[in-house]
């Protein structure tokens, strides 16, 4: 059964404006991501991961190339941004519940999917704390719960866990594997994290050091649903070293 | 609650004795400074006859359509000015030279124009109140955090969606600060219009004060100026202890 993509991304090109001449961040990126497919993008400090994920939210512009989403339409999009970028002024159940604000839901059930939003990533008893009384891993896990509380078609995960402690992040990525595989979503996740990649991603891309260009695009065949255990696994061991391999 | 007023009514008593003492043995005729008895029995007849009351009330309506009118003109102003550079670029030589123009330097000429009734007193108010609250909504824009803006545009959020969401609340501490110095200054240009040429408003109970000799007069309408200008900044705290309780 030949596989339709959903979402072809074809030459993208990033280049800022800067004194000497342009600062090239992406070149000649291309690649076709699968419905409901899980893709992981690794790649050193300053190798475009972030402006990728900017452009495909279509926040930015690419410089050229372009990139199109199922046939052509604009999809919903639930974002994990880097910082946790919450509203100070907001409480966290009021942070959680901004998207169906925008997409205008009733409110009676607004409510009842912020609670189990808030209960997923385990943040019960803040639900009127604000911001600045969170730590940096409760705020994380605010964004991710009001990434995943509208049900968009299309994730883009900036390291959403890298502020995380290693317990709540692998119960993070059981979690989200789990919400992957139950609503069918496209997700496209960056991490510094080889382990993270595997765990959770049907296929890794890594991009070189700046300009970012694709070096290797792999795929993560094992075996799902993935336990902790696969760590130990040789299938594990040789993609992780090969990824290592590429990452250096 | 109670402590913190201790303090200032302390301060206020031992004014008023070293007021009182100063008016019993230095020899200064009432006339030129009256002792404060003096000054709260005029009060206690200018309240009895209905003048300070209905003087007030002029002023009180001058100070508040003033403060409307300014503070609407300032906010919509402002906020095109933070949005659009280039207007900014056309228009800001116009608002520094209008600054740089006080306002007791045209308060006649707006007296000739618009008459001497309320009319030009409001706008005199609206002229100085609109400067302080101009500069600090364009700063509050301006300094809305631009990973907020990223946040709404994922979520393919309307204009109208980011300035009520985002925007407003996030220029909302900025902004009360320019109103607090508005709503001050507005009492000063309503007297200042008063006191080119009015029939009525506590500016002309002053003028009427001096002019025949009842100085005691005098600082009952100067201590209800302080008085009102007291209230309103009581008003705008009140707002910020309101809306802001997210920032301290
Ligand atoms: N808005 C911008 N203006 C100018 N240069 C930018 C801008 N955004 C990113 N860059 C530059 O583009 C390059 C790639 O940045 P990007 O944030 O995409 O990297 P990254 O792979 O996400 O890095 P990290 O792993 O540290 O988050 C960097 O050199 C950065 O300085
Ligand atoms: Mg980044």
């Amino acid at each position: 059964m030949p596989h339709t993509s959903i979402f072809t991304i074809r030459n993208l090109s990033a280049v800022f404006q800067n004194d000497n001449g342009g600062l090239c961040a992406l070149e000649n990126i291309s690649f076709d991501v699968k419905p409901r497919e899980f893709v992981c993008v690794l790649g050193p400090s300053g190798s475009g991961k972030t402006t990728l994920l900017r452009i495909l939210a279509g926040l930015i512009p690419p410089t050229s190339g372009s990139f199109t989403f199922g046939r052509g339409e604009e999809p919903s999009i639930g974002m994990v941004f880097q910082q946790a970028t919450l509203m100070p002024w907001r409480t966290v159940t009021e942070n959680i519940k901004l998207p169906l604000e925008v997409k205008k839901i009733d409110e009676a059930v607004a409510r009842k999917k912020t609670k189990e939003m808030i209960e997923l990533v385990g943040l019960t008893g803040f639900e009127d704390s604000l911001p600045r009384d969170l730590s940096g891993g409760m705020a994380q896990r605010v964004a991710i719960a009001r990434a995943l509380i509208h049900d968009p078609d299309l994730l883009l995960l900036d390291e959403p866990f890298a502020s995380l402690d290693a317990m709540t992040r692998e119960r993070m990525w059981t979690e989200l594997s789990n919400i992957w595989q139950a609503r069918q979503k496209t997700v496209i996740m960056v991490t510094h994290s080889i382990n993270e990649s595997l765990f959770l991603a049907d296929r890794v891309l890594v991009l070189t050091q700046r300009p970012g260009k694709i070096k290797m695009d792999m795929e993560v065949d094992l075996p799902r649903p993935r336990k902790d255990e696969i760590r130990y696994t040789s299938r594990f061991g040789k993609l992780a070293k090969r990824l290592r391999g590429a990452i250096e | 609650m109670t402590k913190r007023f201790i303090p200032i009514l302390l301060s206020l008593l031992a004014f008023l004795l070293g007021w009182d003492l100063l008016t019993r043995f230095s020899g200064i005729p009432n006339f030129i400074l009256p002792s404060p008895l003096s000054v709260w029995t005029r009060f206690l007849k200018a309240m009895s006859d209905g003048s300070l009351p209905r003087h007030t009330a002029i002023t009180l309506t001058e100070i508040v359509l003033g403060l409307i009118v300014g503070v609407l003109f300032a906010t919509v102003v402002g906020y095109m000015l933070a949005k659009s550079r280039s207007l900014e670029k056309v228009l800001s030589p116009y608002l520094v030279a209008s600054q740089a123009i006080p306002v007791i330097a045209i308060a006649p000429l707006l007296v000739i124009w618009l008459g001497d009734g309320i009319l030009s007193k409001v706008v005199i108010c609206a002229l100085i109140v609109f400067f302080p609250v101009l500069v600090n909504t364009i700063v509050g824009v301006r300094a809305v955090p631009t990973a907020l803006y990223d946040l709404m545009n994922s979520l393919h959020a309307s204009r109208a969606q980011i300035l009520w969401k985002v925007e407003a609340p996030a220029s909302l501490p900025v902004f009360l600060g320019g109103l607090r110095i508005g709503a001050t200054l507005s009492v000063i240009g309503a007297i200042v219009g008063e006191l080119v040429d009015a029939e009525s408003g506590l500016g002309f109970l002053l003028q009427l004060g001096d002019f025949q000799y009842d100085t005691p007069m005098v600082f009952v309408a100067v201590f209800t100026l302080i008085a009102l200008a007291l209230m309103l900044y009581g008003i705008v705290r009140m707002l910020e202890n309101k809306f802001l309780k997210w920032q301290s």
